[in-house]
């Protein structure tokens, strides 16, 4: 299958010390492919660097093309678009300015498409179609998240890279977020999720990478991690219920 | 005092306090978005003003020279950056906006005879000319030093002031210099005599105040601008580069400022520096609205208007110590009122 992002030997450093040592991590066309691991592992830093908003060493190759001197704002008109942990999100404009500032690259390009694009997202979130003139500031964490979801769907994305959607929010919404995470697979945009909470993770996921302080210590099919013994004791918590053996 | 004096001053403060409500719109427009204190705003004000006049008394003004030099030096750096990083297809807008552009303004202004011309031609052709020069600043002087810290970047915009204020005497000399009026119409309200000029100045100030409204609120490139003011990280993951909305805040900017100049040269003399007293009373403006709140900013500069004009006449040795005198009690009144909100999250 033909990759949409290649990295190759990527290495972020802060000042002396390197948070990321050489990773090489590959997603695919359509796919979903997360990467997970603990706090402090690197996975923040993995996706800023991908995006371009931290100086890092290596190669990155979006739609075989490689990125030298990478800009965000060009990033993003070639169709990556970032979630981030924090969200991001314009506080003080209403919703439905939140979604058409998401289409901005678009529109600098001459697509004036943005209407649809936002009926098609109002269809994936109905809350946001109820909250459209609502402060995007005065959201509920879970709106907030769908808010932020949504902005960068506006942006037609050909890859949508999140970073811990789940963070921060009750065990039902981060139900219903993973299960809209699983259906944008079938508009045909490939996901680089990021998480710790590795189980809904590698649940909706196809392929998946374990960051260990700064490197990738696994990958594999997610099923094949969902038995892998490492990965069930340090992440899944059902240390001890699965007999260990093959690594 | 009796009635009529005072409607005299209240018309006085009225119109100035316009000027300075556009000037503090800018001023709040200019830190929002970059976070730069914009000390030259001023300067454009004199310019705008000051190049009308030379076009009227029939000679090149030199802020056309100016133009044509920041624009080469723009395109000559742009050029050198753009073939280190091999991305030469920037070079067509290069070659457009810093050569192409000036260059055609310099023709028209040469080739034309603007003093000849009827005076809205005049006034589109000194847009022409100190417009453009917003952008170009801000790739110079404050582009390199985007991520700098606010007072990083007040030091700067303190130098830039310095800068052009010290071309401004050079290119237009020590004297001063006033422009025909738009309208010599005058208007008898029963106490008071309302020119016609006046009357421009609030009007073109109320046009320009709700176009700049219907620009933040209704276009996607004013909401751009209001996104990378509220979340810089979020703007740029939206595509919404610093860069330009830095350029488009200095165009705005640099256009309220040349078109204040021009509203206001029929009525007072312009020199090279009056653009700093009158750019620092926008300040003052600025300051009553927090450097954040447009509505508070532009009430602010009426505000300072009207207590010019008053004081002008009670205590006019000290109208200048009154109007900045007021930014003491507003500091005051302000720490004491808004709290500290640190980044969200």
């Amino acid at each position: 299958m033909s990759s949409i992002l290649e990295i190759r030997d990527l290495c972020v450093s802060y000042g002396k010390v390197e948070a990321l040592h050489h990773i090489n991590l590959k997603v695919a066309a359509g796919q979903i492919v997360t990467v997970i691991g603990p706090n402090g592992a690197g996975k923040t830093t993995l996706l800023s660097a991908i995006m371009g908003l931290l100086p890092a060493k290596g190669e990155v190759e979006f739609q075989g093309e490689v990125q030298r001197d990478i800009e965000v704002e060009h990033l993003v008109a070639m169709g990556m678009t970032l979630v981030p942990e924090k969200r991001e999100l314009f506080g003080e404009m209403s919703v439905e300015d939140n979604l058409l500032l998401g289409a901005f690259q678009r529109y600098r390009h001459g697509d004036r498409d943005e209407g649809k694009t936002m009926d098609q997202v109002f269809g994936t979130f109905p809350r946001l179609r109820e909250r459209r003139a609502q402060l995007a500031g005065t959201l509920s964490g879970g709106e907030r998240q769908m808010l932020a979801v949504g902005r960068a769907l506006m942006a037609k994305p050909k890859l949508l890279m999140l970073d811990e959607p789940s963070l921060g929010l009750a065990p039902l919404i981060v139900r219903e977020i993973f299960h809209i995470i699983a259906d944008l697979r079938k508009t045909g945009v490939a996901i680089l999720l990021v998480e710790q909470n590795a189980r809904a993770a590698l649940q909706i996921a196809d392929y998946g990478y374990v960051l260990e302080t700064g490197s990738l210590a696994l990958e594999g099919d997610s099923r094949q991690l969902t038995d892998d013994p490492r990965i069930v004791e340090t992440y899944l918590g059902l240390g001890g219920k699965k007999p260990s053996g093959a690594a | 005092m009796d009635l009529q004096i005072a409607l005299l001053l209240g018309q006085d403060g009225i119109v100035n306090g316009a000027i300075y409500a556009l000037l503090a719109l800018a001023l709040v427009l200019v830190f929002a978005v970059t976070r730069v204190i914009f000390i030259p705003q001023g300067e454009f004000v004199a310019y705008g003003a000051l190049t009308l006049a030379a076009f009227q008394a029939g000679k090149t003004p030199g802020t056309l020279w100016l133009l044509l030099g920041a624009g080469l030096l723009v395109a000559l750096i742009d050029t050198v950056n753009a073939v280190r990083s091999g991305s030469l297809g920037r070079l067509k807008r290069i070659v457009l906006w810093d050569l192409v552009l000036p260059c055609a303004v310099a023709g028209l202004v040469l080739g034309l005879e603007p003093g000849k011309l009827p005076l809205a031609a005049q006034v589109a052709l000194a847009l022409a000319i100190v417009v453009p020069l917003g952008p170009l600043i801000y790739r110079l002087a404050f582009q390199p030093l985007a991520a700098a810290p606010v007072l990083v970047l007040l030091i700067v915009a303190v130098a830039v002031h310095l800068t052009l204020v010290g071309l401004g005497l050079l290119f237009f000399g020590a004297e001063g210099s006033r422009t025909t009026p738009f309208s010599e119409a005058r208007f008898d309200l029963g106490m008071v005599t309302v020119n016609g000029q006046s009357l421009w100045v609030l009007g073109a100030s109320a046009v320009l105040i709700v176009g700049l409204y219907l620009f933040f609120g209704r276009t996607l490139y004013g909401k751009a601008l209001r996104a990378t003011a509220i979340n810089r990280v979020g703007a740029r993951l939206m595509g919404i580069s610093a860069t330009m909305a830095g350029k488009l805040s200095f165009t705005l900017a640099a256009g309220i400022g040349a078109l204040s100049g021009i509203l206001i040269a029929p009525i007072t003399t312009v020199y090279y520096d009056t653009g700093f007293l009158v750019g620092l009373k926008g300040f003052v403006g600025a300051i009553i609205g927090g450097l954040v709140s447009y509505p508070l900013a532009a009430a602010g500069a009426i505000l300072v208007g009207l207590l010019e004009a008053f004081s002008s006449f009670w205590a006019s040795a000290f109208k200048e110590v009154i109007v900045f005198t007021l930014i003491i009690p507003v500091l005051v009144w302000r720490s004491l009122t808004t709290h500290h909100v640190e980044e969200e999250e």
